[in-house]
């Protein structure tokens, strides 16, 4: 904040600049700004006019091309202070209209901006521009420049810079080293853990006991005041301002909290009544309405130098605070992403009075725009100022103002266990101008986060197609996928807060190189293997639909997670409402709610829900339509035409005709026939609603705050097992744990595939023991491998395939793109499920898994 | 996959003259490769008495994966390994059996030209033909032709006893024909039946269906048909054939334009009035050619979009978004308005928005009729041209907020709520009524009171098969009075084409202004 004064001195001088702002290098041509960039900052931070120059016409002192290059160096400064990104501008910039232009791109993106004046004698620089055979101009250039820079050394603050460093001759430049500050809210390297206090408005009393229950213990004076508060834990409180006005002890409030400030056990930003109290008792005239005059009237009772500490107090808070690693924002009114970090009077203004239109409401109160609707920033922002009933995250933002003052409650947030704490008013201190938790009149849209933007999945202003960050690297969708998954996902998905989670596809085993077979348990083994993965187990593949049950407790645990007025959902793999009829959906959810008690697992798992992963059966409860068509209408027409055909060529035989091959192949393909409806017929029987349905789960995704892709498998089938105790209507899965560096082991888990595909089972998946998440040599492996029997594939490939030629051809075909697809959908799902145990927001939750029905929409051969 | 043909002796001729017709002779088993498998001709019987000629076709499955389809089943990638090519009589049957007796399909017969035009006692048997029509359907088809008829529905699977029958026939023609003739019937027949072509079909199918039909086409590049004065003109069956509509729909794979220019040609060729396609719902959108200086009554598609148009001028609206536009129905006349200075046009089916794109735009290049893929990727577009640049055409959905929608005047939801689970109406109503926030929201949708009045459409059914729900008037008021109180508008009710005492209209609408 000081214009630095010479003087000279063996330490080098140290220079504050912003970490994140704009660095203006004013001096005249041969100043050596250049070399000074060079020395201090990294290259991609410096741009200078020169270099623009030569981007724009291949000669850097092309004076002719200034305007151009100008242009682009504005440009480039605007983009990166956008991105956040310290710029330091190498130009003359003696002329106050060059910095103007800067100072206001800097302003655009609410930066600070420091001035660093390299001045050396007129004669050095001359002498400087003479050895640069590519200088040409004449002296009078550079004493013109000096001319405008001994003129603009006063002027500088006032142009806006809010630091400026006058370096005055080479002895001082040469002895400069640069310290890069941060930005005063920048509070990133705590890390708590915080409890966050929404606004107090004098309730002392409240505080009081808010900090109790919280475990702190409050220090008094001697007069029994409270004045400071330690957690014994070392936890931090963080206010999120409007301590003070409307209440009945606005003093007391601000005592006990500056005391805990001052002792380190609190952090606090300032709300829009701190600041308007700033300006009272700086003796401006103000309108004391909305309980200022209280918390005047207040005051007035105390000293003088209490007042002095409270107005030091208020006017040294800093707008907004980032802390936990930029995990956490807190300001008063909440912060749109762009302004994080940022210092600038907009910045300022939205921390303390949100998001304006200037408008006013019916009441006589602004009209706010909702922001927190649209906020898709990683750090969580909590925030006070508008009073609602209940404190709810909204894409990953949260109002801690529920009211206290008004009668309501006072509120904490545990940070990092995102837990509530509030205390009860003890009376209605102050009556509200509007109805507590009432909507605007401009719809309730702030707070409501049950629709997703059609940016979030992938359509916008940057391009098409989804870029998902995940746990496991990012996950890319292209245009034309996402097109299918929205249209997909509007027209018949089931509610967007119910998926939170769709099944990635699963890639077969390597193709086995056993005679007769396509796919085999010995390549699914050695793949494990291969991958670092020794234990694995291998369950039962059921041949029905894929199905996710959503199964709430009670109504509460809907309305809270999911949606109101139900109690859970089944959906299929592309997100679509598993059954048809609602009557019978809402059985079979009454009957496995009904199970999940008696199996005990709500309190077991601590949750009023549960997200349930497996197989529903029998395969034509769900796909008779494809059934008939597909399958059952071939053998139809196969049954029809082949005995017709024999018989012809029986007869033509009988004639002394060539048609022996011909016989031979009719005779063939009707035994082929046999056996292909043999396996169509045994994964279809009657059900008649809900008599007759199995439903076989194999892995629990999640319960409140918790997801199990950590759980091994022998947990999740001791769940099901459970379950299936409880409840015919669900059907246990075989299973068996393999030791894949046993060869013995292998051999006979091989055998126990076969036995089980020769029954007439479609075959097995092989998962790796430890669970989804399970890492082997290379990080994440693939979640399971299927390796389904013979039998089974003939509906898949053709009742011929098993004949040698076709099989042979068949066992040429490519894995590697479904294995990738897998791989991608995997990490998605483990994201999805991940966030949403976190609770984030829809959209965060939503992002994912739409990228996987984007992915499910790629080309890809359905057969494997 | 099997047909055969049976004939018996007659006073003129042995019964295996049929060897010199079908130019294969009865003692020797041949074979003729196809793209797609080998055909194979051979007589299980062959004496003076009766012979039988036997078509079989081997369907070699890795060569169908080479063939290009139309095949439209969503696993399709699947179908091709599983199917019933090789087993049914499939438009692979009739191509070869168009290649394979090729001279006896013309009528052509060098060594015994007196046969051609003889009609011989014929028993034609075909296991399994691909008929979801139904048994009285392929009666329907043969037995105006002179056919007696045998049609067996073939049971889906004995090992599924209670799921019925399936779709083929085992189909028996038996009468007196002319081979030739016999051969067209099934080659334009059996296609029709099945209703599924395993190739593209394009403008020469026409020419191919008539010349089948019985028409001379003597010039397929001109597109037109003359009659030849001298020689008499073929049978003309197809023509003169009652089921001639739903024939030529089924056979041209319902491509609406090539189905009224082969009807038109048919109708010009018999004198007879043209046939109207009214019971196919593909051809619901086609415009009707009317008689000249007729008035024909606006049909309440064209009431509803004049009906959304009278209130957007009622209501002073200069721009607008239709919501859900399909294939343009609304968006056409929307542009035509000059009143409105910007229309945009939003659906989530990017084939619908590339159809009402084709439909509003003059072609995207000044001179060329040709249109560009506008959603090769997610990015809606602007026309860009010598034209004003309109309608905007966006991907977009009813579900998801969108800040595109905002700034429009009035947004347009006609027949799009009913396409929504009841579920998703809340995600709608946020979408347009809570963030895009127009002046004017209008919605139509059916009234299920109304449909009463439809012959033919069951009690409770609805009027179409994607239809998640159709209101009454009564349901209609409550969810839409909900949403304008819930959002700070008022709604105005409106009916929709002709006004029942009792039913309503068949159409509601709501006029939502705030």
């Amino acid at each position: 904040m000081s214009t630095d004064e010479t003087a000279p001195d063996a330490a080098p001088r140290v220079l504050g600049v912003p970490a994140m702002g704009l660095v203006v290098l004013v001096g005249v041509s041969g100043s050596g700004k250049s070399t000074f960039a060079a020395r201090h900052f990294r290259s991609t931070e410096v741009i200078s006019s020169d270099f623009c120059r030569g981007v724009v016409s291949d000669d850097e002192n092309d004076q002719s091309a200034s305007a151009d290059a100008f242009s682009l160096l504005h440009t480039v400064v605007d983009i990166r202070l956008r991105r956040g990104l310290l710029t330091v501008v190498d130009a003359t910039n003696v002329q106050p209209r060059a910095r103007a232009e800067l100072l206001a791109i800097a302003k655009a993106n609410d930066v600070l901006s420091t001035a660093i004046v390299l001045d050396v004698p007129e004669a050095l620089a001359r002498e400087r521009n003479r050895v640069r055979p590519d200088r040409d101009f004449g002296d009078h250039v550079i004493r013109r420049q000096r001319r405008d820079l001994r003129q603009s050394l006063k002027y500088l603050r006032k142009e806006g810079f809010r630091k400026i460093h006058v370096l005055d001759g080479v002895e001082e430049i040469e002895r400069v080293a640069i310290e890069r500050e941060r930005a005063w809210p920048d509070r990133r390297e705590l890390t708590g853990p915080f409890d966050v206090i929404g606004d107090i408005h004098g309730c002392r009393e409240e505080l009081e006991e808010l900090l109790t229950t919280l475990g702190y213990a409050i220090a008094r004076d001697d007069r029994g005041r409270a004045v400071g508060a330690h957690h014994p834990e070392g936890r931090t409180t963080v206010f999120v301002g409007d301590l003070v006005d409307r209440g009945p002890d606005t003093p007391g409030v601000l005592r006990l909290a500056m005391g805990m400030v001052r002792d380190g056990d609190a952090l606090c930003v300032p709300g829009n009544h701190e600041n308007k109290l700033i300006r009272a008792l700086k003796g401006a005239k103000v309108q004391t309405t909305h309980g200022l005059a209280e918390s005047l009237e207040q005051l007035g009772r105390e000293s003088e130098g209490f007042r002095k500490e409270v107005l030091d107090f208020c006017d040294g808070l800093v707008s907004h605070l980032i802390l936990d690693e930029g995990r956490l924002v807190v300001a008063h009114a909440g912060l749109k992403e762009a302004y994080h970090g940022r210092a600038s009077g907009r910045v300022r203004s939205f921390a303390l009075y949100g998001d304006t239109t200037g408008e006013t409401d019916e009441y006589g109160l602004p009209v706010r725009l909702p922001w927190a609707r649209d906020y898709r920033g990683k750090a969580a922002v909590v925030y006070g100022h508008t009073p609602v009933l209940k404190a709810e995250w909204v894409n990953n933002t949260l109002c801690l103002d529920t009211g206290c003052v008004f009668g309501g409650r006072l509120t904490a947030l545990r940070y990092p266990e995102r837990e509530i704490v509030d205390v009860a008013a003890r009376e209605t201190w102050y009556e509200p101008s509007r109805p507590l938790g009432g909507e605007t009149a401009d719809g309730p849209t702030e707070r409501s986060d049950a629709v997703v933007d059609i940016t979030d999945v992938g359509f916008g202003d940057h391009g098409s197609g989804q870029f998902v960050e995940t746990e496991h690297g990012a996950v890319r969708t292209n245009g034309a996928s996402t097109l299918g998954a929205l249209e997909v996902m509007s027209r018949f998905a089931v509610d967007p807060r119910w998926l939170l989670y769709l099944p990635p596809t699963m890639a077969p085993a390597p193709t086995s190189a056993e005679a007769g077979y396509l796919e085999h348990p010995t390549e699914a083994f050695a793949w494990y293997r291969g991958a670092g993965i020794g234990q694995v187990v291998c369950e039962e593949k059921h041949m029905g639909s894929r199905a996710v049950a959503v199964l709430c407790r009670d109504a509460e645990a809907a309305e809270r997670r999911f949606v109101p007025g139900e109690f859970g959902t089944v959906y299929t793999r592309t997100g679509r409402p598993f059954f048809n009829d609602p009557v019978l959906q809402a059985e079979v959810i009454d009957r496995l709610r009904a199970a999940v008690t008696e199996a005990g697992l709500w309190d077991r798992l601590g949750t009023d829900w549960i997200a349930l992963d497996g197989e529903m059966l029998p395969w034509s409860a769900k796909a008779r339509e494809l059934i008939r068509s597909q399958y059952a209408s071939v053998g139809a027409a196969a049954r029809a035409s082949l005995p017709a055909a024999g018989t012809a060529l029986a007869a033509a035989a009988a004639r002394g005709l060539d048609v022996g091959r011909l016989v031979e192949k009719v005779e063939r393909s009707t035994v082929r026939m046999e056996e292909f409806s043999r396996v169509y017929r045994r994964y279809s029987w009657d059900t008649d609603g809900i008599a007759g349905l199995r439903f076989a789960p194999f892995m629990v995704l999640a319960t409140e705050g918790r997801e199990y892709t950590d759980a091994d498998h022998l947990w999740h089938m001791a769940i099901a097992e459970r379950l299936a105790e409880a409840d015919p209507l669900v059907r246990v899965t075989r299973y068996l744990v393999v030791d894949t560096t046993d060869p013995s082991a292998c051999a006979s888990a091989a055998s126990w595939w076969k036995d089980m595909v020769d029954a007439g089972g479609e075959g097995m998946v092989v998962k790796p023991l430890q669970g989804a998440r399970a890492e082997g040599g290379k990080g994440l492996t693939q979640p399971g491998l299927k390796v389904r029997g013979p039998e089974y594939l003939r509906i898949i490939y053709g009742p011929d395939y098993t004949d040698p030629d076709r099989l042979e051809v068949l066992k040429d075909r490519g894995l590697g793109r479904k294995t990738g697809l897998a791989m991608r959908e995997h990490k998605l799902g483990l994201e999805s499920l991940a966030r949403h145990a976190r609770r984030e927001p829809l959209w965060r939750v939503h992002e994912p898994v739409f990228a996987v029905l984007a992915l499910e929409t790629e080309p890809v051969d359905p057969r494997l | 996959m099997l047909l055969t043909i049976t004939t018996t002796a007659t006073p003129e001729a042995p019964a295996t003259d049929l060897g010199f017709l079908l130019q294969k002779h009865p003692d020797r088993a041949q074979s003729f490769e196809q793209s797609f498998g080998t055909a194979h001709v051979f007589y299980p019987e062959a004496t003076e008495e009766r012979c039988t000629a036997a078509l079989l076709l081997e369907v070699d499955p890795q060569a169908l994966l080479r063939t290009r389809t139309s095949v439209s089943t969503p696993d399709f990638a699947l179908a091709q390994y599983v199917n019933d090519r090789p087993f049914a009589t499939s438009s692979l049957f009739t191509v070869a059996l168009g290649r394979v007796f090729r001279s006896a399909l013309k009528g052509d017969c060098r060594a015994r030209p007196e046969l051609v035009t003889t009609p011989l006692p014929l028993e034609l048997r075909l296991p399994a033909v691909p008929c979801r029509a139904g048994a009285d359907k392929a009666r329907a088809l043969f037995e105006p032709l002179g056919w007696r008829v045998t049609a067996e529905p073939v049971p889906l699977d004995p090992g599924l006893p209670d799921w019925g029958d399936s779709h083929y026939l085992s189909l028996t023609l038996t009468g007196e024909q002319v081979l030739s003739e016999a051969l067209s019937h099934l080659y334009v027949l059996l296609p029709a039946m099945d209703g599924n072509k395993h190739y593209w079909v394009d403008r020469t199918e026409i020419d191919k269906l008539l010349r089948a039909g019985g028409l001379r086409v003597t010039d397929p590049e001109a597109e037109t048909t003359e009659e030849d004065p001298d020689t008499e003109a073929g049978s003309r069956w197809l023509a003169r054939h009652p089921e001639r509509a739903w024939i030529t729909r089924r056979y041209l794979n319902r491509r609406a334009t090539y189905v009224r220019t082969a009807l038109a040609r048919l109708a010009e060729a018999d004198d007879v009035a043209e046939d109207e396609g009214v019971d196919d719902p593909s051809l619901e959108e086609a415009p009707v050619v009317t008689p000249e200086g007729e008035e024909r009554p606006p049909s309440l598609a064209e009431q509803r979009a004049g009906a959304v148009l009278a209130v957007l001028r009622a209501e002073g609206v200069s721009s607008v978004l239709d919501l859900g536009c399909g294939s343009g129905a609304l968006l056409t006349k929307l542009v035509a308005d000059p009143t409105l200075e910007r229309v945009t046009g939003v659906d989530v089916d990017t084939v619908s928005l590339q159809m009402a794109h084709r439909r509003t735009c003059r072609g995207c290049a000044p001179g060329n009729r040709r249109h560009r893929n506008l959603f090769a990727d997610a990015e809606g577009t602007r026309e860009k041209g010598t034209r004003p640049p309109r309608p905007d055409l966006l991907v977009g959905s009813a579900v998801y907020r969108d800040a595109r929608f905002a700034g429009h005047d009035a947004i347009v939801l006609m027949e799009v709520v009913e396409h929504l689970d009841p579920a998703r109406l809340p995600a709608l109503e946020e979408t347009v009524f809570a963030s895009a926030r127009p002046r004017i929201v209008v919605v139509t949708t059916p009234n299920a009171e109304y449909n009463v009045h439809y012959e033919g459409l069951a009690d409770g059914a609805f009027r179409h098969a994607d239809h998640r729900f159709e209101w009454n008037r009564a349901e209609f008021t409550l969810w839409a009075d909900g949403v304008a109180e819930r959002n700070g508008y008022t709604v105005r009710y409106l009916p929709v084409g002709p006004e029942d005492p009792t039913t309503g209209s068949p159409t509601q609408m709501g006029v939502f202004t705030r």
